[in-house]
């Protein structure tokens, strides 16, 4: 009974509407007093029965909503002979309710879109070896998956057999088709453009990247500021406090319309519903443009930095370092190489990876006694002779003697921004490498970017020479760099600049940064898409695409803003009409929730237009 | 201990994720520190211990508030 009135509600509202117009119209034109009156009546009985019901089913688990309040000034309007305003008064509490629906399914669309973009279906191999369509939940880790063509991918997977390209668009932002072969991964949500492909099953539903991602946002959406949790707070005595207002009015001033006219004045609609509004809309821009925020909290915050820390490594620049000069000062320069690549392919260094690609054809010899000096590099026995890999720093720990030619090269190397691998045998420096990572593409205009969005600090950390790390700041315009960090510098650096007052961000890729990301008020991580990164981090730029960083603040910035906006107009509104029912003649029931009405509508309204944000 | 997430209708009004809250947290066998009712997505998370409790008597509660019941999805 109770769902089947609530569910014609939008009927009710419309025929509530239809018999005030008709009451109008007899009124005005045809003069008529009863028929005035009774559709009034009858609009007033029938409007107010789903408001009723939704105040009980309240009030039977113990919570004072606003269909509480509104009941009781509907039938108290009722009492008093007032048909035209308890007429009025539940077609207009009726209207809004739906025009709220209306607008806030079209702000939730952002992650529907989402949402809707997760796979349902799968063709699966069956022990016939058949390929049959089956529903998603019936896909386990370890199934062999059929992809067509134009089909998602149903799965995070490896593929197995078959060619194709994919657009990773539901999981980087970034719609470019990606070519896939045999070993590639595949991820669920992503779309087959052109191909067929066979895959494994490595991570299904929630498990995958994609589900996770949902999740996030979802959780993200819903999770309250400090500020919400006060207003909820607020909201939940505020109510209740309403009813007593009313009723201690009543009592003194035995005027029962004054009293009915507080009940509908008090509704708190636009405060409950602005700030969630805001946040929704903001936190799915973002989605929709490759940035996870996560939450309302980190919103806040993010809206408020004054210092972004980066990582030099795979973030300012790509993370895949080259060899790009190299000296050698060894009579016997092809073994010192082969030296060298033995004791590097021990380690999994991205300097390391630089040099065993550089060297042609090595011929490796067994490793002994590795040692890796932490911030240094690795020292280790070959072929009888002590090899010692690593940075100056190294060299000075082993003692070794650098004459006046190496020297002067070390020093032209670093003046050139490189990052140096040292490489001495038996205390002998027999080659000098130097090693270049390039800058990611535009990271000069979005660094101006964040500039214009008065972010006053912008500091580059790096275990590199400071030589290297002062070029790559002078190029990109960072106002502080600092080399020759370890990571526990890092965070010890942020640690300062937290205690000196300013609200600081990390942005790093989470690799051997986790500290400094977790430290950072806001951690912010260039994440692939798969990395645990994502999961303790603030906020997340997928497919490590820095030019969504810009975007990232501009976006927390007018959230929260917005959120600001939102508040200042609810609270406004209310103050208003209460001030005015005291102390103004024209105030009553009806305009007073004609104001309260449109109040919600503005607000929502207002926070939609987050949803088209783009940072200018 | 069973975890459940329920999707529901789409919520119109914060007070609605109230309503619900209270009325699942006032059942016995549901763990009242793990409900989350989130009003965005209009889904309801809880844990619950099913010897005394059946997941019907949770959608029924949530079905006798006037609110529709669209998927119920339980993991252990």
């Amino acid at each position: 009974m109770l769902r089947f009135i609530l569910s014609k509600k939008n009927h009710i509202t419309l025929i509530s509407g239809i018999l005030i117009a008709f009451s109008y119209f007899s009124e005005f034109v045809l003069k008529n007093e009863t028929l005035f009156k009774w559709p009034m009546i009858i609009a007033s009985v029938i409007g107010v029965i789903p408001i009723a019901l939704q105040a009980f089913s309240a009030l039977k688990v113990k919570v004072v909503s606003i269909d509480v309040l509104v009941t009781i000034a509907v039938i108290g309007a009722f009492i008093i002979g007032e048909f035209t305003e308890s007429a009025i008064v539940t077609f207009l509490f009726l209207f809004g309710a739906f025009l709220e629906q209306r607008t806030l399914n079209k702000t939730r669309s952002a992650i529907k879109e989402l949402t809707q973009m997760a796979p349902e279906n799968a063709l699966k191999q069956m022990e016939s070896g058949e390929f049959i369509e089956v529903e998603i939940d019936e896909v386990d880790v370890g199934d062999v998956l059929l992809v067509k063509t134009g089909a998602k991918v149903p799965v995070d997977g490896t593929v197995l057999t078959g060619e194709g390209y994919i657009n990773e668009a539901s999981i980087t932002g970034e719609s470019f088709p990606v070519s896939k072969a045999k070993g590639s991964l595949v991820y669920a949500g992503t779309i087959l453009e052109n191909g067929t492909l066979q895959i494994t099953a490595d991570r299904v539903g929630e498990d995958t990247t994609f589900g996770k991602i949902i999740e996030l946002v979802e959780e993200a959406q819903d999770s309250k500021s400090e500020a919400e949790r006060f207003i909820d707070k607020f909201s939940k005595y505020y109510t209740p406090a309403v009813l007593v207002l009313a009723l201690i009015v009543w009592i003194i001033s035995k005027n029962l319309e004054l009293a009915i006219t507080i009940l509908v004045l008090g509704c708190p609609g636009a405060l409950v519903i602005g700030v969630p509004v805001s946040n929704v809309a903001g936190i799915g821009n973002g989605a929709r443009h490759g940035v996870l925020l996560k939450g309302s909290e980190v919103v806040q915050v993010f809206s408020r930095v004054d210092t972004i820390v980066f990582d030099k490594t795979g973030t300012l620049t790509i993370g895949k370092p080259k060899v790009v000069d190299s000296k050698l000062y060894a009579d016997d320069s092809d073994t010192a190489l082969n030296y060298l690549v033995s004791v590097e392919s021990e380690s999994d260094h991205l300097l390391a990876k630089a040099v065993i690609e550089y060297v042609n054809n090595p011929e490796y010899y067994p490793v002994g006694n590795t040692d890796v000096i932490k911030g240094k590099g690795i020292v280790a026995d070959v072929d009888g002779h002590r090899v010692a890999v690593g940075n100056l720093a190294l060299m000075e720990y082993e003692k070794v003697n650098l004459n006046k030619e190496m020297r002067d090269d070390i020093s032209r190397f670093e003046q050139n921004g490189d990052s140096l691998v040292l490489t001495s045998i038996d205390g002998e420096l027999n080659v000098l490498m130097g090693i270049r990572d390039k800058l990611r593409p535009d990271v000069k205009k979005h660094l101006q970017k964040l500039k214009a969005l008065r972010v006053k600090n912008l500091v580059v950390l790096s275990g590199d020479n400071q030589a290297t790390v002062d070029k790559v700041a002078e190029e990109l315009g960072l106002t502080q760099a600092y080399g020759n960090m370890l990571p526990q510098d890092k965070s010890e650096f942020i640690k300062k600049l937290q205690k000196n007052g300013h609200k600081v961000a990390f942005v790093g890729d989470g690799v051997n940064d986790s500290p400094s990301l977790a430290l950072a008020d806001i951690g912010i991580a260039m994440g692939s898409g798969t990395d645990v990164a994502i999961e303790t981090s603030d906020v997340v730029l997928m497919n490590s695409d820095f030019s969504r960083l810009p975007h990232a603040l501009g976006l927390a910035k007018a959230t929260a803003r917005n959120m600001l906006q939102n508040i200042i107009i609810a609270v406004g509104v209310v103050l208003f009409l209460l001030a005015n029912v005291f102390f103004s003649e024209w105030m009553n029931m009806s305009i007073g929730m004609l104001v309260h009405e449109a109040s919600i509508f503005v607000v929502i309204l207002n926070g939609m237009r987050l949803l088209g944000y783009k940072l200018r | 201990m069973k975890k459940a997430t329920i999707q529901l209708e789409t919520l119109t009004c914060p007070s609605c994720a109230m309503k619900i809250e209270k009325a699942v947290k006032s059942l016995d066998g549901v763990d009242k520190d793990s409900v989350n009712v989130t009003f965005m997505s209009s889904k309801v998370k809880l844990e619950f211990d099913d010897d005394k409790l059946s997941v019907d008597t949770i959608e029924k509660t949530i079905k006798s508030l006037g609110y529709e019941v669209k998927k119920i999805q339980i993991k252990d």
